[in-house]
């Protein structure tokens, strides 16, 4: 679909997490949502919320705020939940806002620079310069790493 | 021809003459004196012939040629089947089975067989008294290949007869096959054109597939028409031509020398094909009856296969799935209506609500029912295994399965092959010892291993029973702390049945040495892991010297199931009936301690109290002080647990779903559920809170 339209530009969608903008690519997104009813998920790290349901699929729902290790954050009205396809499965991600579509020119996308506030650099695929705007680039197959044998521990 | 959608119904039917070959295989093996399995095997062998032949896959269709050329020596008493011959035959059916696997996997079913034939062909040239005799017949069958396969028409007598004396009356006969266009809508419509202007010009006497199939459209894009004419066969060409959606037409001269030559090889074909016919030949008069008797029998047994399609038919598996996925949909959305109607306490509204739950009741029986396969497809590969095995290991089994005919789901069927494969081997393995061992234990010097499957409940058994050696309790144990699976003191206390079940512990393999058939120690624990995975359970029962039984327990479905929903301090966890035993409510004081694990005396067993809560890291652990505590009492085999709730809310039919990729393992919870009110609900996995 993107790709359609100009080889050199990416569709991507913009975020905030804390004032700071970040993107991920428009192809991977399949909806936003606002606020769903959430059912924990015992046992797993701290930012997994838990799982919600989707118009009948069970998605798991993950807080950026906290997988950034970012101070939490109540869900609030401008809070959403950026739903992504990963890995054949669907994952919804919690953001302080969403609310920009943009063309970034691929040749904007330039590699990470040394510090990008506190944010893992292990997430980030890179950094885009638009007008003046920063956007950090996410790296999804980090940030979504799947969650293997939780803590199993026996009891 | 395009023959691609005819490709799912090519290799659906290939698989089940094969199976059909390897059931019969085995039988003649028993029997080896009976031709009328040989029959069987062999009108199974022509059948796959024909049709792979027809599709083009030419490997196939050669490889089954000189199975056939086997068969029809021993039916014919040429050769008599011996255990070497049964391995080639069985080898070649096995490469058949690749070949078809390998057409449904989306390649063109190519092998070098060349071997097999090679060796095909000397077990048939085996007796040099008929070395003559077969090589006749093997030229013979060449040739009508040569003369027939243009068409594929097969001449019977009394229209042999008929194109013979036409042409002494000046007429030709055509052979014309009209080759019609792929995109062909009204191909019903051009066949009857084609009828019109070639009955104007002569008499139809033949047509391939027959008149009425044509009339139903059960042909392809190609037809053949026998006409006696006078007319010319180009101008004949130019006619049909005219029809349109005509890709091509092939008119072939049916000269009095064809009809000879057909004659011949069709003799020589009816000769090495049955020893009736061979006899019957001195008596001309019943031959040519006979050999008019042959088509009409095959287009018999057609014709039985079409009633009985007219009471089943083959739906895609997908489509059950799309109704399946549907009625799922149904469900959430009756919970939500029960929900509903519960809250607003209208008389009508629950009447309705509840039709519509009956009738929905019934309709997901019927879905459940339609996907049930018997597991006899997973069972009937089992003896042809057993049987190699058993000649790799230098034993002697004998295999019996009892209950082939039990339905299970189609998931589940899918699921469960590898793992009954894997326990088969093992039986085979370490479980039947060798005949001289057999003997000297005074045990029979074959080996009995019974496969067994059987309904019970909401639940299918399936059981693999051996008279073998069982599990050796001392080399277990010892091998269980060595691999640190279990320690010393444990282990002294363990019962046998506990013992047994060591074995499929993970990184456990009691075998000495490592052979190809099992004892990598990766076998067992995989079949309990898919066996898990699949709602199910395993528990092994075994005599040291006697024997061992490996009992497989299966939900009769996996996408809807009963469930118990309870309350969690606000959250609600949904807990499987089938691991339920009963609910209870107790008195605080009932609970004693021991060892430091909070037990209750459930009707004499003492149980020990799992706290969900406690589990499930539920935050506020604010003790209300409550005389009265709610457990459900569960079980894992034969141990039980009393999981401690907030409350009951109540039992409910739900739609398990899966917690997606990116949870892969929670532990204690074994998949979602959406709840009436459009919530999720965690489903409790009763197993791994047993230990």
């Amino acid at each position: 679909m993107t790709k359609a339209v100009e080889v050199s530009d990416m569709k991507v969608i913009v975020f905030q997490l804390m004032n700071k903008e970040y993107a991920i690519g428009l192809d991977v997104v399949e909806s936003i949502e606002k606020s769903l009813s959430i059912t924990r998920v015992p046992r797993m790290p701290s930012y997994v919320k838990g799982v919600l349901n989707l118009r009948g699929v069970v998605t798991p729902v993950v807080d950026l705020r906290d997988r950034f290790d970012m101070e939490p954050k109540e869900f609030d009205e401008s809070s959403c939940i950026i739903i992504v396809s990963h890995a054949e499965s669907e994952v919804g991600l919690i953001v302080d806002d969403a609310n920009d579509v943009m063309d970034v020119p691929t040749s904007a996308i330039g590699p990470q620079p040394e510090v990008v506030g506190s944010v893992e650099s292990e997430f980030i695929s890179g950094v885009a310069k638009v007008d003046k705007r920063l956007l950090v680039m996410l790296n999804l197959e980090k940030v979504l790493q799947p969650i293997k044998k939780g803590n199993a521990d026996e009891f | 021809m395009d023959t691609n959608q005819y490709l799912d119904m090519f290799i659906e039917e290939s698989k089940e003459h094969l199976q059909a070959c390897n059931e019969q295989l085995l039988a003649l093996e028993n029997n080896p004196d009976d031709l009328g399995i040989v029959n069987e095997i062999f009108r199974a062998a022509h059948t796959l012939k024909g049709m792979s032949a027809t599709m083009g896959f030419e490997d196939i269709a050669d490889l089954t040629h000189k199975m056939e050329n086997v068969l029809d020596a021993i039916r014919n008493s040429k050769i008599s089947v011996t255990t070497e011959i049964l391995d080639v035959v069985f080898e070649a059916a096995d490469d058949l089975e690749l070949m078809v696997l390998d057409i449904e996997a989306g390649g063109d079913g190519k092998k070098d067989v060349s071997n097999l034939v090679n060796t095909l062909n000397r077990i048939e040239a085996g007796e040099p008294l008929d070395l003559a005799e077969d090589t006749v017949a093997v030229t013979t069958e060449e040739v009508p290949a040569d003369v027939v396969t243009s068409s594929g028409v097969y001449y019977d007598e009394f229209e042999l007869t008929v194109i013979s004396q036409s042409s002494e009356q000046g007429f030709n006969a055509y052979e014309i096959t009209v080759q019609l266009r792929e995109d062909c809508l009204l191909k019903v419509a051009r066949v009857f054109m084609t009828f019109e202007i070639l009955e104007k010009s002569g008499e139809v006497i033949k047509t391939v597939p027959t008149v009425e199939k044509l009339e139903n459209e059960e042909f392809d894009q190609k037809f053949t028409i026998v006409l006696l004419t006078n007319e010319d066969a180009d101008e004949l060409k130019a006619k049909v031509m005219k029809v349109s959606e005509i890709e091509d037409v092939r008119i072939t001269h049916i000269t009095d020398e064809y009809v000879q030559k057909y004659k011949q090889t069709e003799l020589e074909q009816q000769d090495e094909q049955s020893p009736e016919v061979q006899n019957e030949l001195n008596a001309p008069t019943v031959k040519a009856e006979k050999t008019k008797d042959t088509p009409k029998e095959s287009a018999q047994t057609k014709k039985t296969s079409n009633s009985t399609s007219n009471k089943t038919i083959r739906v895609n598996i997908d489509r059950l799935d799309i109704l399946m996925n549907l009625f799922e949909e149904l469900v959430i959305d009756r919970g939500r209506l029960q929900s509903i109607a519960s809250e607003l306490h209208n008389p009508e509204l629950n009447e309705s609500v509840e039709r519509m739950t009956r009738v929905s009741g019934d309709l997901q029986n019927i879905i459940l029912n339609m996907r049930m396969v018997p597991v006899e497809t997973v069972f009937n590969r089992f003896p042809k295994m057993v049987r190699q095995l058993a000649r790799d290991l230098n034993k002697k089994i004998n295999l019996e399965i009892i209950g082939a005919e039990t339905e299970l789901d189609r998931t589940v069927i899918d699921e469960i092959g590898d793992p009954l494969v894997h326990l088969i081997r093992n039986a085979l393995d370490h479980g039947i010892e060798s005949p001289e061992e057999r003997i000297a234990k005074g045990k029979p010097e074959e080996g009995t291993v019974t496969l067994r499957a059987y309904h019970s409940g909401n639940h299918v058994f399936i059981e693999l029973e051996d008279d073998g050696a069982g599990v050796n309790r001392e080399r277990v144990v010892s091998k269980a702390i060595e691999r640190g699976i279990v320690s010393e003191e444990l282990a002294s206390t363990l019962s046998d049945r506990q013992v047994a079940e060591l074995i499929l512990a993970s990184g456990f393999s009691t075998a000495t040495a490592i052979t190809d058939v099992s004892g990598r120690g990766v076998g067992l624990d995989v079949v309990k892991n898919t066996i898990e995975s699949l709602g199910g359970h395993i528990s092994i029962d075994s005599k040291e010297g006697k024997g061992s039984l490996f009992q497989v327990q299966l939900p009769l479905t996996l996408s809807i199931i009963s469930v118990m929903l309870v309350e969690l301090d606000q959250e609600i966890y949904a807990i499987p009936l089938s691991s339920i035993i009963e609910t209870a409510i107790i008195q605080k004081s009932d609970i004693l301690n021991a060892h430091n694990q909070p037990v209750i005396d459930f009707r004499g067993t003492i149980v020990p109290l799992v706290d969900l809560k406690e589990i499930f890291e539920m935050k506020d652990q604010e003790v209300v002080e409550e005389d009265f505590q709610s457990i459900v009492i569960v079980r894992k085999g034969e141990s039980l647990a009393g999981l401690v709730v907030d409350s009951f809310i109540g039992q409910q039919e739900i739609v398990l779903k899966s917690l997606g990729n990116y949870l892969q393992s929670v532990f204690a919870i074994s998949g979602a559920t959406i709840l009436g009110n459009g919530q999720v609900a965690l489903i409790v996995d009763c197993n791994a809170l047993i230990k």
